[in-house]
């Protein structure tokens, strides 16, 4: 018999992917009323345990109780029907369909819909009243802000009268405004009596919010220890197996001379729409300029037209010397010839190709370097694999295989690929997007490293992230995006998130009135 | 070009433009639940080749339909099981079995009648005959209304009404059932309706098994309706027309049975060339107003008709994942 204090208990869950174990033996009992943190690097099993708790997965032996009664969880319904809500990390909403249509989805009550909707409309009132969950019941979903969607999930799930609610990474695609809010939300369901179940690797947000936390590691659970009796020292420890610095270390820059010059870049997306409106920046030789904001509001463009892959108009200089901003010498290949390196942000579409080897992988932007041709028309793989195999121990990448599809590799290890590729073609300026995005702990460290590294042998680095821990550590000065215009710099060593976070949003005093 | 003549025309589009709703609303089924289906064509082919030996035999209109039925829902089944189950390429699931349709109707119909791969014609109660509606002889001598009554409203058979109550019945289904909206979702995010619960292959099982049902009624139509008896590859493109006017109808029922009747009026001039002569200054070769429908398909499918967005799951099998 189990003890009818918790929401969920856990026994014994083990489940196998072919030769991979990716939960072993998991015991976890979360108390009701509580929010449970899980924590654990990318493929330490989190995402399949919470799979199997929500109907995706059977698992291979073990038992779930729900309030002390054993509940097989075969499929999504008996999830739905055990209380169980999930807001998925991408969300599950359909984009041309109204919020309401969205939430009575699948919960319909009897075959027409009327009844459905005005039933619906009526409980969504009482929720948003109840929670702080307003949100306009006849939007379409693709009009609403990613931080109102995330609301149409959490409203679904509790239109479904879920009392336990898993989020998974909830805030990777917040503002810091919507994510207090999301957490003020939270707050106020736990008041209620619902248990929240947080799926995170932001060991700040675990900290704050958070009342009990499990750690994952390598499919198995590691920890489950009471949030105030830890700290993130030594849960980062717990999660990766060893002692991981979670502070940048880094000595002051020493800036020399201005390498890359902007002025009033512009550019137009197919729709008309301006993505850039004007942006001028100078960025100086052993200096890092990293570029908050949230994502979509131009960050991208920027990357893309300084690295090849965008036409802008404007003016720009590289070291004093022209740098094309359409026509001949913009494209990828006269920037890496000019000596502009670029790790983009979605290293999946544009930074590899998942089918091809690690090795070919190695050679792209760079294929027509004099040292990777036998003679003029037959390339020399077998340079170019010794190549690879020198620069995969070099950034560490596991495993050491260069025949190895990119695809068969871990994310962390995806991406320090493509950084061993761009960081080891001494370029002058380094545009870097998302370093870190859907990357372990372990290797944040590494490739945070890196980047000083080569700031410190004296390259200009332009880093574009929406993780504003990342920015404020690594960066030397900060420019924040706003609506395709630079909304201001700030010193990382004086500014704060709260600060930052106002000018993410486009407010630029603090008496809150919009720019 | 006097009224009757434009009644003639008016009444030709309509029963042109029949098989044409009729498969049209047929994939908006299926390519609204996210399966892609260019193989209208060849369920269409299958139903009119199953009515019209059925019908022949049993002598009986209705066992005809009933066998068109089946035999476009066989077809629909192995779509579903390829594209849905197997997880299939959807186009080409299709194109194989409008091959298939094209070179087995004729094989069956040969070897079961000797008659050149055609079925022998139909008679009498082996065919849908025109139904008058009630007062259309009392009304047939006011002026304008009465001839308009009796020959283009009245007069056909029970299947033309049956396509457009098709049409009514789909756009009440789609906009006004709890089975309509998670169609229309499905097609749209099939993880959404997964994650609510629902089972995504069941949805898009009975949107592709509905496809067969229409395509049936489209195919059996042409044998037992519009013709009298099947004849090698005697739908000729409808499918793709009607795939057309789907796209042309940006997936939207009632707008699909307006883009049928526009095609269904092209194929209309295409039989009366003497009409369009009589209007038109200079000389149209008859193989050209021939062609019109088909040289309209090209020019929507092309998307010069502004841009239609389709079900953005379209044409992608569904896999769960984390």
């Amino acid at each position: 018999m189990s003890d009818t204090s918790f929401a969920i208990e856990l026994k014994g869950i083990s489940k196998a992917f072919g030769p991979v174990q990716a939960n072993k033996d998991i015991n976890i009992a979360v108390p009701k009323g509580t929010i449970h943190g899980i924590i654990g690097e990318n493929g330490a099993g989190k995402s399949t345990l919470m799979s199997i708790l929500y109907g995706f997965y059977k698992a291979d032996s073990g038992q779930i109780f729900i309030s002390g009664k054993p509940t097989p969880i075969p499929d999504s319904q008996s999830a739905i029907r055990a209380g169980i809500g999930m807001v998925f990390q991408h969300f599950k909403l359909v984009q041309n369909f109204t919020v309401l249509e969205n939430i009575i989805l699948g919960a319909e009550e009897g075959a027409m819909l009327n009844t459905s909707l005005a039933r619906a409309r009526k409980t969504l009132k009482q929720l948003a009243d109840d929670y702080e969950l307003d949100v306009d019941p006849d939007a379409l979903i693709e009009d609403l802000s990613v931080g109102h969607q995330q609301r149409v999930e959490i409203l679904k799930a509790l239109y479904r009268q879920a009392d336990i609610l898993i989020l998974d990474e909830p805030t990777g695609v917040l503002t810091p405004a919507e994510a207090d809010h999301l957490f003020r939300i939270l707050k106020g369901l736990k008041e209620q009596g619902k248990t929240i179940i947080l799926i995170t690797h932001k060991l700040r947000e675990i900290m704050e919010s958070t009342d009990n936390v499990s750690v994952m590691r390598r499919g198995t659970m590691v920890a489950t220890v009471k949030t105030a009796e830890t700290s993130p020292e030594a849960l980062a420890e717990l999660m990766v197996g060893r002692k991981v610095l979670l502070e940048v270390e880094k000595g002051p820059a020493t800036p020399g001379e201005t390498v890359l010059k902007l002025e009033d870049l512009r550019i137009r997306d197919e729709h008309g729409v301006e993505r850039l409106k004007g942006i001028s920046l100078e960025i100086r030789a052993g200096e890092i300029l990293g570029i908050a904001g949230v994502a979509g509001n131009g960050q991208s463009e920027l990357l893309a037209a300084l690295g090849g892959m965008m036409r802008a108009t404007g003016r720009a200089t590289l070291k004093g010397a022209a740098l094309p901003l359409s026509g001949a010498g913009s494209d990828g290949q006269s920037r890496r010839r000019a000596g502009i390196a670029h790790v983009p942000e979605d290293r999946q579409h544009y930074g590899l190709i998942l089918d091809f080897a690690a090795w070919e992988n190695i050679a792209f932007g760079y294929h027509n370097d004099p040292d990777y041709q036998k003679n003029a028309l037959i390339m020399d793989n077998a340079a170019l694999k010794a190549d690879t195999a020198r620069k995969m121990e070099t950034y560490d990448v596991r495993p050491p295989i260069p025949a190895l599809a990119a695809k068969n590799f871990s994310g962390g290890n995806q991406q320090k690929i493509v950084v061993a590729r761009e960081f080891e073609q001494d370029p002058v300026l380094l545009l870097v997007g998302q370093p870190t995005r859907g990357v372990d702990i372990g290797a944040i460290e590494f490739i945070h490293k890196q980047i000083i590294a080569l700031r410190d042998k004296g390259v200009a680095v332009l880093l574009v992230s929406v993780e504003l821990d990342e920015i404020m550590s690594l960066s030397d000065r900060i420019a924040v995006m706003f609506d395709g215009q630079i909304m201001g710099y700030r010193d990382p060593a004086t500014t704060n998130e709260r600060e930052l976070g106002l000018l993410m949003a486009g407010i630029t005093d603090q008496k809150g009135e919009a720019a | 070009m006097d009224y009757a003549t434009i009644l003639q025309l008016l009444d030709t589009t309509i029963r042109l433009a029949t098989p044409l709703m009729f498969a049209c609303i047929a994939g908006l089924y299926s390519e609204r639940s996210g399966v892609f289906d260019i193989g209208l064509e060849g369920k269409m082919l299958v139903a009119a080749m199953c009515s019209g030996a059925v019908a022949f035999y049993t002598g009986s209109v209705w066992a005809g339909l009933g066998a068109g039925i089946l035999g476009s829902m066989a077809f629909a089944l192995i779509h579903g099981l390829t594209s849905i189950t197997f997880r299939g390429n959807q186009l080409i699931a299709g194109v194989a079995l409008n091959f298939l349709a094209s070179g087995l109707t004729v094989l069956v119909a040969q070897a079961l009648f000797r008659q050149g791969g055609r079925t022998p014609p139909l008679t009498g109660d082996a065919r849908f005959n025109p139904i008058t509606l009630p007062g259309a002889e009392a009304m047939k001598d006011v002026p304008l209304i009465g001839p308009l009554y009796y020959e283009v409203i009245s007069g056909h058979s029970v299947l033309v009404y049956a396509a457009f109550g098709v049409v009514a019945l789909t756009w009440w289904v789609m906009y006004r059932t709890r089975f309509g909206l998670r169609l229309r979702a499905v097609g749209e995010n099939p993880a959404a309706v997964d994650t609510a619960g629902v089972s995504v292959t069941g949805l898009r099982f009975s949107a592709v098994m509905i496809t067969g049902i229409l395509c049936g009624l489209a195919g059996a139509y042409m044998a037992t309706a519009l013709q009298a008896g099947f004849g090698k590859e005697m739908t000729a493109g409808r499918g793709y027309i009607a795939l057309a006017a789907l796209i042309f109808a940006k997936w939207r029922p009632v707008a699909a049975m307006w883009a049928c009747l526009l095609f269904g009026f092209f194929q209309a001039l295409a039989l009366r060339s003497d009409v369009v002569g009589s209007i038109v200054p200079f000389r149209i070769p008859g193989s050209f107003l021939e062609a019109l429908p088909y040289v309209l398909t090209v020019f929507v499918l092309a998307g010069f008709v502004g841009k239609a967005i389709p079900p953005r799951a379209g044409g992608e099998p569904y896999v769960k994942e984390r």
